[in-house]
């Protein structure tokens, strides 16, 4: 085992070289920032971006902890520490975001076959592949074991037939993992295979969804007889339920620790807001009824914050809370949003044009954006069944 | 510092938890209502609690104490507020002793302090003067008069007032009602002449007194704290009573909610149990997120007592009000969920709903102290 102080070394100095200037802190603020996904339709606007994730890919670094052999960076637990540290010292920026790293490569590690982590897993880490999750269909968002999109067996491929829908970046993905029904006849938690789909193969086809709030990266993902080889499947025949669970967790994972992004909508103050359209005497705001309605918004939130601090220092051992979580954390964003709209009054509800700021009719977009939050990734009736029924034990 | 309980606290809490369930179920409380019991709270029963070292959590060990802090007191009123255990801890064991230990002089220490460690006194805190809680409005007047001041007015709602032998009482000695400064603490013997208690009769049947003051004299050895400034004082000392009065309204929350799920698992309604109706379970599950979070905000709002967190009183303006909500939900929809039994005397769960009412009002209501913390946070 490599010496601690020498790796941090070796990291400093790799990191020295090989981190270019406009992807740390104290970068100049006229070079465009990319958001990097990776993939074969990737553009940059910055060719550093694309520099800094080739270098850190090849090192296997948007993965440490995955084995060289499968392209990761084959580090240890205190190494990835270490990494992480020199990493923030010079404010680098992450190289590559991608649901490839976040949801499926853990699966793979877990499920796949050798050969199926040798072919995936180095392009997921070099970011060369981009992948999109299917998994919801119109027809089963909930209840997502109903799931309807049929892969049948023809022998060396199998005929994939159905819809997708809440692909996000599906029209920018090169690939899909999809949950798939491969037994219609078996009860439905039975008969559901996990499948990779190029989404090149002809019969694949998406179309943007536009939401309530405008633009989104939803999409809706049609499979027309799609010939799929049978290599592609993950784990066996009719087993895809206990992985698409299993990459369930991965997903909650990462939204609990990164949040829903933009998805979460704006992050603005509140109570500037209620100042700044309200109004203010002595320091307060001036509407009583409306500062009594922010007050106890904010205390709500107030005790939120410190559920999640204690559920963090009790050690993590409230996975049963989760959902508690997910429950409050999304449906006090609403609360909040909608709030934020009603102080802002008619530019709250501002739509598009000049007569308005960019910023209220930013907040108009949010405040819609977050009706989402309390649906996706569980809706808040589902979290609540499963309060009741894991954490208070109530009957079915 | 986490958000979770030492081992001390954990040891107090086992304490507490066997002495609440064996000692002071709720059947306890049930008899000193039904007998009319004089002080509506049990003698012997308290001096076990004292014997336990409860009177002297918040009291020095130079004084008898064990010094176990706010924290320690809470563990101990979330316990016995399960059980609706009536006692003066609250308003001996953490208003008396927190006021005297902090504020008290020397000699008021030396005087008062092991006296309340070895059970021999209790003591009360008067500070409201109308039905609704406002320190900073206090008319009650103190004069002085050579030596000596004199002390007219009303107090009311004077928790354990009708029984403590001390009195902690917050009167003016100079400016205007509304103004904080001002404001002087006295400790008064409680059979002073001049003094008329009326014992009050309240939903919760627990112990409480108007006390009326008709030239009562108070030596100036007796004044707590500075003269003037008593309304800082008596801020701090509400405070840590609105956290305690948190952890024991807790308490009843976690009791009435835990008794809730109990009778979902059990009662059969249409041939099922009534447990499996999702309109039951999401009610349910919401109140247990509620209960979660009031837990949180009650324990930083404990520590941050203990560390003298410069956000003490926005953390206690936070778990008044958290408290008081939650309490006030779970009361409701304990009673609601179980139908025809929940509003019959019989059954325990209308003490639940009875005592929430009155807590709810003590040291301030959750709109009190929903627009102190609003005031608190700058807007």
């Amino acid at each position: 085992m490599q010496n601690l102080e020498e790796f941090r070394k070796e990291v400093k100095e790799w990191l020295d070289k090989n981190c270019p200037p406009s992807m740390r802190s104290g970068a100049d603020a006229s070079i465009p920032v990319d958001e990097v996904w990776g993939g074969r339709k990737a553009e940059y606007k910055n060719p550093e971006s694309k520099i800094w994730l080739d270098r850190m890919g090849d090192k296997g670094w948007t993965m440490p902890t995955v084995p060289k052999e499968y392209g990761g960076g084959g580090l240890n637990a205190e190494q990835v520490t270490i990494l992480n540290q020199e990493m923030f010292a010079i404010g680098a920026k992450q190289p590559l975001l991608s649901f490839g790293i976040w949801m499926l490569a853990p699966v793979l590690l877990e499920y796949g076959t050798e050969e199926q982590k040798k072919e995936h897993l180095p392009k997921i880490i070099k970011g060369e592949i981009r992948w999109c999750q299917g998994y919801s269909e119109p027809g089963s968002g909930s209840d997502l074991a109903s799931l309807a999109t049929k892969a049948e067996d023809n022998g060396d491929h199998f005929l994939v037939n159905g819809q997708k829908v809440w692909t996000s970046y599906a029209d920018k993905a090169d690939w899909i993992f999809a949950l798939v029904r491969t037994g219609p006849k078996e009860p439905k938690h039975d008969g559901i295979s996990f499948l990779l789909i190029d989404m090149e193969t002809a019969g694949v086809s998406t179309k943007p969804i536009t939401l309530i709030s405008g633009k989104s990266p939803f999409c809706e993902t049609f499979f027309d007889d799609v010939k799929v080889p049978k290599e592609n499947l993950i784990g066996q025949l009719n087993a895809g339920w206990a992985i698409a669970k299993a990459l369930l967790q991965h997903e909650r994972a990462f939204i609990s620790s990164f949040g829903l992004g933009s998805g979460m909508g704006s992050g603005r103050d509140l109570v500037s807001i209620a100042k700044k359209h309200i109004g203010e005497e002595d320091g307060k705001i001036s509407n009583g009824f409306y500062r009594s309605q922010i007050a106890s918004h904010k205390i709500k939130e107030h005790a939120f914050g410190l559920t999640f601090k204690r559920a963090k220092d009790e050690g993590g051992k409230a996975s049963a809370t989760a959902s508690m979580f997910k429950l409050y954390g999304t449906e006090h964003n609403k609360k909040r949003h909608e709030l934020m709209i009603a102080a802002t009054g008619i530019n709250g509800v501002a739509w598009d044009g000049d007569e308005f700021d960019k910023e209220d009719r930013n907040l108009t977009r949010a405040w819609l954006r977050t009706k989402g939050n309390s649906i996706e990734g569980g809706t808040s009736e589902v979290q609540l069944n499963v309060i009741s029924k894991r954490v208070l034990g109530l009957p079915s | 510092m986490k958000l979770v309980l030492t081992e001390e606290q954990e040891f107090l809490r086992d304490t507490a938890k066997n002495f609440a369930q064996e000692r002071t179920p709720v059947t306890h409380f049930r008899e000193l209502r039904d007998n009319k019991d004089k002080n509506l709270w049990d003698r012997d029963i308290w001096q076990e609690m004292v014997n336990l070292g409860w009177s002297g959590i918040l009291v020095p060990e130079e004084f008898g104490g064990s010094n176990f802090g706010v924290a320690g007191i809470s563990v101990i009123l979330q316990e016995c507020g399960k059980t609706l255990t009536p006692s003066p801890l609250f308003s001996t064991g953490v208003l008396g002793a927190y006021a005297i230990s902090n504020f008290g002089t020397q000699a008021q220490k030396e005087k008062y302090l092991p006296k309340i460690v070895s059970g021999e006194i209790t003591s009360a805190l008067a500070v409201d003067e109308s039905s609704h809680h406002d320190p900073l409005k206090t008319s009650f007047k103190a004069e002085k008069n050579n030596e000596e001041y004199l002390l007219n007015g009303k107090k009311t709602f004077v928790i354990d007032g009708a029984s403590a032998d001390i009195l902690i009482v917050l009167a003016r000695t100079s400016g205007n009602s509304g103004e904080l400064a001002g404001l002087t603490l006295f400790i008064i013997d409680s059979n002073a002449d001049g003094l008329n208690r009326i014992k009050l009769d309240m939903a919760d049947s627990r112990n409480y007194a108007n006390i009326e003051f008709n030239d009562v004299k108070c030596s100036k050895k007796e004044i707590l704290g500075t003269i003037e400034t008593g309304g800082e004082t008596v801020e701090r000392i509400l405070d840590i009573g609105r956290i305690a009065m948190s952890a024991e309204m807790l308490g009843n929350a976690e009791s009435a909610f835990e008794t809730t799920i109990e009778y979902l698992k059990q009662r059969k309604q249409f041939g099922v149990l009534i447990g499996t109706f999702q309109a039951l379970q999401h009610r349910a599950a919401e109140m247990f997120c509620e209960i979660e979070l009031t837990k949180s905000a009650v324990m930083a709002a404990v520590q941050g007592a203990d560390e003298n967190s410069n956000e003490l009183q926005r953390l206690s303006s936070l778990a008044k009000t958290i408290a008081g909500e939650t309490l006030h939900l779970v009361s409701n929809e304990a009673i609601q969920m179980h139908g025809g039994i929940g509003v019959t005397d019989e059954y325990d769960l209308g003490f639940f709903i009875k005592r929430s009412r009155v807590a709810e009002q003590i040291f301030g209501s959750s709109t009190y102290h929903t627009e102190r913390y609003a005031n608190l946070s700058g807007f």
